[in-house]
């Protein structure tokens, strides 16, 4: 099956001519077919652009002048702005916009010979946990518990990216991560998945959710397919003035670093009462897999992290509700008519936006707004500078800490949705690498008991992603996660 | 990680007044219906927050950009622009070559 | 006199801070690469950051930083080297972003203060608040569709200086004052054209009234005033309403309000009708605006020369009186065209043909200086046909309004039309001999006494000699035959 391998596979076997770009799009494209219609993971897709991509790059191979990714088919998550193609951002406000223009990373990946596949859903403006949150419908994971057919999510808000790499319908895809939205959907859908260091992946030309936390990064097969996209995407760019003028290292090389002398720090703040034993149990699995390989585990506390969450849901919200601001229905998007300027906003808006992402702005708004802002926004960068503070600290100490992704496997449609905090607690664990700017790389680790992907999560210094990479790259070796979801390009349905 | 969940039900800091303020402030048509489960959502989540007030934070400075990067210049030259058609492309309602919206009254 | 309006229940003096939004002058505009001219067609220097397209970020513009710093040093004001970018957050049809980028909390420049004359010469200082930058908005055009707004980018993202007053203004004699020292400051440094009818200079003027010796009442603003008159007027109008308020037993209300010339009237806004809570924050897709204080001390050390200096060294250099330089130095260009017609010229006999003769020959044809029909090296030629005893100063009036006329050079029109001075003594002394001859009774009264007849004989000898006689040479022969 030309769909269940890896980028690093199928660049060998797109070399060695054992089948086409076209041929390797198309089985992509076949698969999409087959299970879109019941995961919703694509919004949109674009076939007949991507085979296009797949001559070119068939031109490019028998040239012998084709980068990385040539002829690699992936999926984008409609946060990116795609030149000429619907960019969505899973929202009603934006349901007609084509930019006309293309996003930084996205460029770089079409410059590395990338196909893309098309556009794929997400919680609209990537506000969710959960993927439930789309304009364009729920997005299902392709994993199901034993013996039960009941609709989990994918996480989110890249669910849609986790999901269709997951399920075999796209090689990788490009995830956005806020609060934790690529490492989280990666946990659930049993895939990996980097968040980089702020400002190492340029943030022009996607859709912004909140400016301060967020960062483009790969989801994927695997670490090592994970680092050759990193290598693409990531770079400076003169337009972001939040992007970092520093060199892109080699990140493939960094996966088979030898680990040994390596200090791996296990924050006690992540033991959590209420953390289910499961979880625990992988943990504590990825603890011996790490000391066999040669490092040293170190206990190490990072006192302000539980005030991660709530220091997020002030930040987040507040940037939001002023990168929302833009969509007024009078340059781009849906109009919904009004007698007046003032109406025509008010409809627009209450129309155009979805529930969590009126909450948000609304939160946002009231904590920004007169009188509020020294006790919510300001305490809370404050707060934030505590936890950012705490990571350095460990990191004078420890090259990397291993935590749990999750606190909970996927979880179905309609639990946890009662309570908004009950499903913000989802990014429990991801939260604080994002408050301090620093990577995390998510990897699968092995099954619950109810045969659903639990995840592993490892945090470096800033710029540290090639330690990330050498130390996922063994856990996987050890983890040997060879498990596939119960939807599957090629399997039953 | 501990994180403690308030009953909202109890004292919510928000009441529909200040949610239709906020939504106004927001360009938000919110249904009169729909105000009160924001208050009470909303007013959950604030709550929650206000476990930050246990943090010191004397003499603490803010968090303000990553705390890794420089503010960047760029130079004086004329780059962009001249794209008429691409900024127009977009417009719900143009007239001639400018975005149009209902009659506004200083 | 101190300005006050006098009411019902007493003198009232009237308190103005002003907050100037002056254009700066750059290639591009604040964060984008577009271009920030004016003129083109509509939308047309407009970028996807202007129009706030989804994903778009902002980058500084180096040259409107160094701009802002030089406006400061010429405000004598303490250059913050440390400032940011804050977003201030409201709807508005031509603000696409949903917020204006601008500087709350930390602006780049702080406390200053400039000097400013008035017309009886007294000498005031205003206090400068501060000083920051800000991205402009589009323009709303409102009179194009029967029911539509239409709206125009070109201006969005261009890069403002709000400069803030103390509000240390007394009379509308003084904000005029104020707004063209400001005016010529950062025409000076060339940081914004000045130019407030093309609305690259506007005003906000802030009036409030008291009686003496009590706090600041209520304070009103008057938005986007575009000439240095309608200020004037507009203080006067907005602090006899406050007057009119109080004294019929009322409150003024804490408004922002539009100041319509034609009806001679200030009202409510209707777009600023709801008080504003602008949601400021800190922009978090910019990082903090760190300036090195070598960089200032480069600025600095490559400014300008501002009125203040220029007027000082007019005074000393030139032996000019106080008041005359100030006129002088109002204007750039007069300054610059003063200057080349004094030097190696007598100073003051330059200032006064540049006042004199030359501005009622531009305010009689309505020209600016740059448009003057006669130019500094010509003008300083006809001084020079003066200091040389080629002709009197009578004469080079006329050759003026010749010059005027043909832009020909001095000398040809002297020469065309043979004014060329009369020093021959024995010239002189003919004519003159003729003309007592002709006037003896005149002779007769002058010599028992009526001595103001001199200047009859005066007249009728330059008469015949058609002006060109040397006056001194006149009066002295003169002298001396009548004695």
């Amino acid at each position: 099956m030309l769909t269940g391998m890896k980028i690093t596979e199928a660049a060998d076997g797109l070399r060695q001519k054992k089948f086409s770009a076209e041929e390797l799009t198309k089985a992509h494209l076949n698969a999409i077919d087959k299970l879109n219609a019941r995961l919703n993971a694509y919004i949109t897709v674009t076939a007949d652009a991507a085979i296009n991509q797949a001559k070119e790059a068939d031109k490019k191979l028998a040239s012998g002048d084709a980068p990385a990714l040539t002829g690699i088919p992936l999926a984008i998550k409609d946060l990116f702005c795609t030149k000429g193609v619907k960019t969505t951002a899973a929202s009603r406000i934006l349901e007609n916009f084509v930019p006309p223009y293309e996003s930084t990373v996205t460029s770089n990946l079409l410059r590395d010979g990338a196909v893309f596949l098309g556009k794929v859903n997400l919680d609209e403006f990537a506000m969710g946990s959960g993927n439930l949150n789309s304009a364009f419908g729920a997005v299902e994971n392709p994993w199901k518990r034993k013996g039960e057919d009941t609709f989990l999510v994918p996480g989110g808000s890249s669910g849609g990216s986790a999901a269709a790499v997951a399920a075999q319908m796209a090689m990788g895809a490009t995830g956005t991560d806020t609060g934790g939205s690529i490492r989280q959907p990666a946990a659930y859908c049993g895939i990996t998945g980097i968040k980089p260091t702020y400002g190492r992946c340029s943030r022009w030309g996607i859709i912004a959710y909140a400016s301060s936390l967020d960062q483009a990064g790969p989801m994927g097969k695997s670490v090592e397919d994970c680092a050759i996209m990193l290598q693409s995407m990531a770079g400076f760019d003169p337009k972001d003035s939040t992007s970092v003028d520093k060199e892109v290292p080699d990140y493939r090389a960094a996966c088979n670093r030898s680990l040994k002398g390596m200090k791996i720090g296990i924050p006690m703040e992540y033991r959590a009462p209420g953390l289910s034993p499961e979880i625990e149990a992988v943990w504590q699995q990825g603890i011996n897999w790490l000391k066999d390989a040669g490092c040293e585990i170190v206990d190490v506390s990072l006192p302000h992290t539980k005030y991660g969450l709530a220091t997020y849901y002030i930040i987040a919200p507040a940037e939001a509700s002023s990168n929302l601001a833009r969509y007024d229905g009078v340059r781009y998007g849906r109009r919904i008519a009004g007698d007046s300027l003032d109406e025509l906003y008010a409809n627009t808006r209450g129309a155009g936006f979805g529930d969590e992402v009126k909450r948000r702005i609304l939160m946002g708004t009231y904590v920004l707004s007169a009188g509020y802002y020294d006790a919510y926004y300001l305490r809370a960068q404050k707060v934030r500078k505590l936890i950012y503070q705490d990571f350095m600290n460990v990191f004078d100490k420890v090259d990397v800490l291993l935590t749990p992704t999750a606190p909970t496997a996927a979880f179905a449609k309609g639990e946890n949705q009662e309570d908004p905090v009950q499903m913000y607690l989802n990014d429990i664990f991801t939260v604080p690498a994002s408050m301090a700017g620093v990577p995390g790389l998510a990897v699968p680790a092995g099954l619950s008991s109810q045969g659903l992907p639990l995840g592993l999560q490892l945090l470096g210094r800033p710029f540290g992603e090639e330690t990330l990479f050498a130390v996922g790259s063994a856990m996987e070796k050890a983890a040997n996660f060879t498990h596939k979801p119960t939807l599957l390009a090629g399997g039953s349905l | 990680m501990e994180v403690e969940l308030t009953d909202k039900k109890q004292d919510s800091v928000l009441d529909k007044k200040i949610v239709q303020r906020v939504a106004k402030l927001s360009s938000l048509a919110v249904k009169e219906d729909e105000l009160a489960t924001y208050a009470a959502d909303i007013g959950g989540i604030i709550n929650w927050m206000e476990q930050l007030n246990e943090v010191d934070i004397t003499n603490v400075q803010p968090m303000v950009g990553t705390e890794i990067a420089q503010l960047r210049l760029r130079e004086d030259v004329v780059t962009d622009g001249e794209c008429k058609e691409d900024v127009l492309s977009n417009a719900p309602e143009r007239i001639a070559d400018f975005y149009a919206v209902p009659k506004v009254v200083e | 006199m101190s300005y006050v309006i006098e009411g019902s229940t007493g003198p009232w003096e009237v308190v103005i801070g002003l907050e100037v939004h002056a254009q700066v002058i750059s290639q591009a505009k604040l964060f984008s690469g577009a271009s920030a001219h004016f003129g083109a067609d509509p939308n047309m220097h407009v970028s996807l950051v202007d129009a706030a397209f989804p994903g778009m970020l902002p980058v500084l513009n180096r040259e409107c930083v160094d701009q802002a710093i030089r406006t400061g040093l010429g405000l004598n004001a303490k250059i913050n080297l440390m400032s940011r970018f804050d977003r201030k957050n409201y709807f508005y049809a031509d603000l696409p972003q949903g917020y204006q980028i601008s500087q709350f909390e930390f602006p780049i420049v702080g406390e200053g203060t400039i000097e400013i004359e008035l017309d009886d010469g007294s000498v005031k200082n205003i206090g400068i608040t501060r000083l920051h930058l800000e991205q402009d908005a589009g323009k709303s055009i409102h009179d194009l569709a029967p029911k539509e707004t239409c709206v125009d980018l070109n201006r969005s993202g261009v890069a403002l200086m709000e400069i803030v007053s103390e509000p240390d203004m007394r009379s509308p004699e003084e904000a005029g004052a104020y707004l063209r020292k400001i005016r010529a400051i950062v025409r000076y440094l060339g940081t914004c054209d000045g130019n407030m009818e093309e609305g690259s200079m506007r005003a906000d003027v802030n009036v409030s009234v008291r009686k003496a010796g009590e706090d600041y009442r209520t304070r009103c603003e008057l938005k986007n005033i575009n000439s240095i008159r309608y200020v004037m007027q507009a203080i006067e109008i907005e602090a006899k309403r406050h007057v009119e308020i109080y004294e019929n037993g009322g409150e003024v209300d804490q408004e922002t309000r539009l100041f319509d010339v034609a009806r001679g009237e200030t009202r409510t806004m209707r777009s600023k009708e709801n008080a504003h809570d602008y949601r400021y924050f800190p922009d978090p897709d910019l990082l903090p605006l760190i300036v090195e204080q070598s960089h200032v001390d480069h600025l600095k050390s490559t400014l300008a020369e501002l009125p203040d200096d220029k007027r000082n060294r007019f005074q000393s250099e030139y032996g000019l009186p106080r008041y005359d330089a100030n006129v002088l130095v109002a204007e750039q260009d007069i300054a610059n065209f003063f200057e080349k017609v004094a030097k190696g010229r007598d100073g003051r006999m330059a200032s006064n043909w540049v006042t004199g003769e030359l501005f009622a020959v531009l305010n009689k044809k309505g020209l600016t200086i740059h448009e003057s029909p006669v130019s500094a090296e010509a003008l300083g030629g006809l001084l020079d046909l003066i200091a040389d005893n080629t002709i009197n100063g009578k004469i080079a009036k006329e050759v003026l309004e010749d010059m005027v006329e043909t832009g020909d050079m001095p000398a040809d029109i002297v020469e065309r039309k043979g004014l060329k001075q009369v020093t021959d003594t024995g010239a002189i002394e003919k004519v003159i001999a003729e003309i007592l001859v002709a006037n003896p009774d005149k002779v007769e009264q002058y010599k028992s006494g009526k001595d103001k007849l001199f200047g009859f004989f005066v007249g009728q000898v330059m008469k015949v000699m058609q002006g060109k006689a040397n006056p001194a040479i006149v009066n002295e022969l003169l002298k001396k035959q009548l004695s």
